[in-house]
């Protein structure tokens, strides 16, 4: 398990698979994106061409500037030939995307372990 | 414990005096029984009104202010956000929800607002919105 920087995520690798878990319930703010933004493209980068499954288990509340962030983690993701996936997304943020239709852009799935066998089927 | 009388304040143009702010905004809004889910979207929206009126309104200038005005009862929570801006057509802004915007990674605050205030006004210059929720449970 590694934890990058003050954004404190952390991350494990799982028969090829990176496993990132946020772990900032509050996901709002400019600065607090820019540098979990800074990290998560950090393992991208590390990890190319990732297959990643970003837990939000610990997440509470984000913004719309969070969501623009994951927008652009997705896109760096596929243009390096990875593949994206979120999951353990409680079901008040899950509106969220909803209600922006990013539920139609993102690959969400409910659990960690449903993300996962996704990835192998 | 409600405010009954509206507040009034100034802030610096930063996230960090915004989020003191939001905090006791929701905190006031909690005590006066708005639900989980309620403050949630008091949160969210505020949220959305400080980052629109520090980036965008009042261009990230660190001179500028940003004032609030708001008045948190058992029956709803009213909160005007105004910046020093020289304003915006809010109905000027794209769909986000559009295919050949959805991957526009800007663009969701107001659709946001709207989803879950009971009320999003603007003014006319468009420096100033005006949020209400009401408690539906009171």
């Amino acid at each position: 398990m590694k934890r990058y920087g003050a954004a404190k995520i952390q991350v494990r690798h799982h028969n090829g698979l990176t496993l990132v878990e946020l772990l900032d319930e509050e996901i709002l703010d400019e600065s607090t994106i820019a540098a979990i933004a800074e990290t998560l493209f950090a393992v991208v980068e590390d990890n190319a061409p990732v297959r990643m499954v970003l837990s939000f288990s610990r997440v509470k509340h984000l913004s719309s500037m969070a969501l623009g962030t994951l927008i652009r983690l997705c896109k760096r993701v596929e243009e390096s030939g990875g593949s994206l996936k979120l999951c353990n997304i409680r079901a008040a943020l899950l509106e969220i995307f909803v209600i922006t239709k990013l539920n139609k852009l993102f690959d969400i799935c409910d659990t960690e372990e449903m993300a996962i066998n996704s990835f192998i089927a | 414990m409600p405010n009954e009388n509206p507040c009034e304040l100034e802030i610096p143009n930063d996230f960090l005096h915004a989020k003191e702010v939001e905090d006791r905004i929701v905190e006031q809004a909690a005590h006066c029984g708005f639900s989980e889910e309620q403050t949630f979207a008091i949160r969210l929206c505020l949220e959305e009104a400080l980052s629109n009126a520090i980036r965008h309104g009042n261009g990230g200038d660190p001179t500028k202010k940003i004032r609030i005005c708001y008045a948190v009862s058992n029956e709803k929570t009213e909160i005007t956000i105004a910046d020093q801006g020289t304003g915006f057509n809010p109905t000027a802004v794209p769909d986000p929800t559009v295919r050949e915007n959805l991957e526009t990674p800007s663009g969701r605050g107001i659709m946001l607002m709207k989803a879950y205030m009971n009320s999003v006004e603007y003014n006319k210059l468009g420096n100033q919105v005006r949020l209400v929720k009401l408690n539906k449970a009171g």
